[in-house]
């Protein structure tokens, strides 16, 4: 069968269920009503049925605890305020590791992408220790920084580094030539070439590193964390694993899934704010 | 070493000539050549180019395509430097800029509103900011922006974003105005309601202006005098003076007959050029 066609099929059988619908509660509702209240039922019926297959005893609570149970274990954990601060302490780590890692990144592709010879100098060594899984980098962070703040700020900051550098260099290439022959026809400095031309012209390509150095420093801190640290979310989880608190261990995974997913919308966000020029948005 | 022109003078040691008349001399192109390595072969973009253009002259250079017109007009914009020779510009008031160009093709800032890329020539050179308010004011009312001061490009026609353009480079009051084939991504309507749109802005402002086109249509419309080019490599063929008074409208002019002479007595030059040039890309293509 073509995927066509088991789409089709498959919108035929959503189709069916409005249908019902309209017959059994007398409510009309369009396509995409329909599509939407879906999307926002499935992961409550997703968690009523974990829920019932806990209770019921055909999940090992012990791996998979009940929703109500990690429910009432989140409600411990932020009246003790335990979940803010590791939340906190993580947060304040990615921030600055992400200024840390952001900010040379800008510089140093911005000027790669201006200056041949300056790209020719350091584009092998950004090849060479790009392909370096960050996380085998932490032990020689830890010997280097010790098992303080640093550590981690620089194990984020690395992780920031690279995307946001490589889409930086990108984006100024990508520049049509023709803009910096504006800039030095009337006469612009290279500090407003930098500032009006390759900067903004950058941007788009420097947004899309921005966000992908986001999702990797969250990545790295909370691996690093699960190491060298005493606090922060992936302390949590860890330290749940330690003590077999399992129920811990999830409201740590969920809490970073939902920053993760609140900077995402965050720097999309961002995004339509600082490039309002671009077309296709 | 910032505005080449007037460092080319320095060097070229030409003693400023006198000014205040009309016929004084704007810009003096001495000897002029300029040579490319393309893969390691040299190739002769301009050949001893000698030219005078005067003062407040709408001087248009008409060629064959790859005849080395745009780098003519990038060494004058301070672009590209000249292999040999000189080029002077007669700087008469140096805290103007000694040229300001109107690129080929989109050359706008995507990234920067229509009053901001207006604005853009002003605030490089540091201009106060309510003496640029009110000159990028008056050019985008002169160019019909106004309405659009606060709109990005791609929310612009073709033909609006190369007046945005046109705007960006009068608002330096630039000694000279380069353009190089300002109009040629224009279809014809839209071309030809921006050379009558050209032409009153530059009756108003009567700047030195260098125009480059493959057109003679546009040559003649526009133009006080015209220099046609050879084919590569660029040199001086021919100059002809266009008697047209002004202000000229370009309908009125286009039904002359004294316009088709002209049209066709300036085909007849270029005519043995395009050939040729036709000739050397087929033989570049076997």
């Amino acid at each position: 069968m073509s995927a066509r066609s088991r789409w089709n099929e498959r919108a035929a059988v959503t189709d069916s269920w409005g249908i019902t619908l309209r017959r059994v509660a007398n409510i009309n509702i369009t396509p995409a009503v329909r599509d939407r209240l879906i999307s926002i039922l499935s992961p409550f019926v997703l968690l009523a049925s974990w829920e019932a297959c806990a209770v019921g005893g055909l999940l090992d609570t012990r791996f998979f605890p009940a929703p109500s149970t990690v429910f009432s274990t989140l409600v411990k954990l932020i009246e003790t305020g335990v979940l803010w601060d590791n939340t906190w302490a993580s947060m304040t780590r990615l921030f600055w590791g992400f200024l840390l890692g952001a900010i040379p990144a800008l510089a140093v592709g911005i000027a790669m992408g201006l200056y041949r010879p300056l790209r020719a100098a350091i584009d092998p060594l950004i090849a060479l220790t790009y392909p370096i899984p960050k996380s085998a980098i932490l032990p020689l962070l830890l010997l280097i920084f010790g098992l303080g703040e640093a550590s981690k700020i620089v194990m984020v900051a690395i992780g920031v580094f690279y995307p946001i550098c490589i889409n930086a260099v990108a984006g100024v290439l990508e520049i049509n030539k023709i803009y910096l022959d504006v800039g030095k026809n009337f006469q612009a400095s290279r500090w407003n070439v930098f500032r009006t031309i390759a900067l903004p012209g950058a941007l788009p390509f420097i947004m899309s590193g921005v966000k992908l150095g986001i999702g990797m420093g969250l990545i790295l801190i909370v691996l690093a964390e699960m190491v060298g640290a005493k606090s922060g979310l992936g302390y949590m989880i860890w330290h749940a694993w330690e003590i077999l608190a399992v129920e811990m261990m999830y409201i740590g995974l969920m809490t970073v899934a939902v920053i993760g997913y609140a900077l995402s919308v965050l720097s999309n966000e961002l995004e339509r704010w600082i490039l309002p020029w671009k077309v296709d948005r | 070493m910032k505005p080449s022109a007037s460092s080319a003078h320095q060097r070229g040691g030409v003693v400023a000539l006198p000014n205040g008349r009309a016929e004084t001399s704007k810009i003096r192109i001495e000897n002029l050549s300029k040579e490319f390595k393309l893969r390691g072969k040299a190739f002769k973009a301009l050949d001893t180019i000698n030219l005078d253009i005067a003062s407040g002259t709408f001087f248009v250079i008409v060629g064959p395509s790859g005849c080395g017109k745009t780098t003519l007009l990038r060494v004058l914009a301070g672009l590209e430097e000249p292999t040999e020779g000189t080029v002077t510009v007669n700087r008469t008031e140096l805290h103007r800029p000694s040229n300001a160009m109107v690129f080929q093709g989109d050359s706008i800032f995507p990234w920067m509103t229509v009053w901001e890329n207006a604005a853009y020539g002003l605030r490089m050179r540091k201009v106060p900011k309510a003496e640029i308010r009110d000159i990028v004011d008056h050019y985008l009312d002169c160019t019909r922006l106004t309405k659009f001061a606060h709109s990005f490009p791609h929310q612009l026609s073709g033909g609006m974003r190369q007046r945005v353009s046109i705007a960006r480079a009068f608002a330096t009051d630039p000694e000279v105005l380069l353009m190089d084939e300002p109009f040629s991504a224009l279809d014809e309507q839209n071309r030809t309601l921006l050379h009558q749109e050209l032409l009153r802005i530059w009756e108003q402002h009567k700047k030195t202006v260098v125009f480059i086109t493959h057109s003679v249509d546009e040559a003649v419309i526009l133009g006080d005098r015209i220099m046609v080019m050879t084919a590569h490599p660029g040199r001086a063929k021919v100059t002809v003076d266009v008697p047209f008074e002004r202000p000229r409208s370009v309908l009125e002019l286009r039904a002359t007959p004294e316009y088709g002479e002209l049209v066709y007595r300036i085909w007849g030059y270029l005519r043995e050029e395009v050939q040729s040039a036709a000739e050397e890309a087929e033989g570049g293509r076997k």
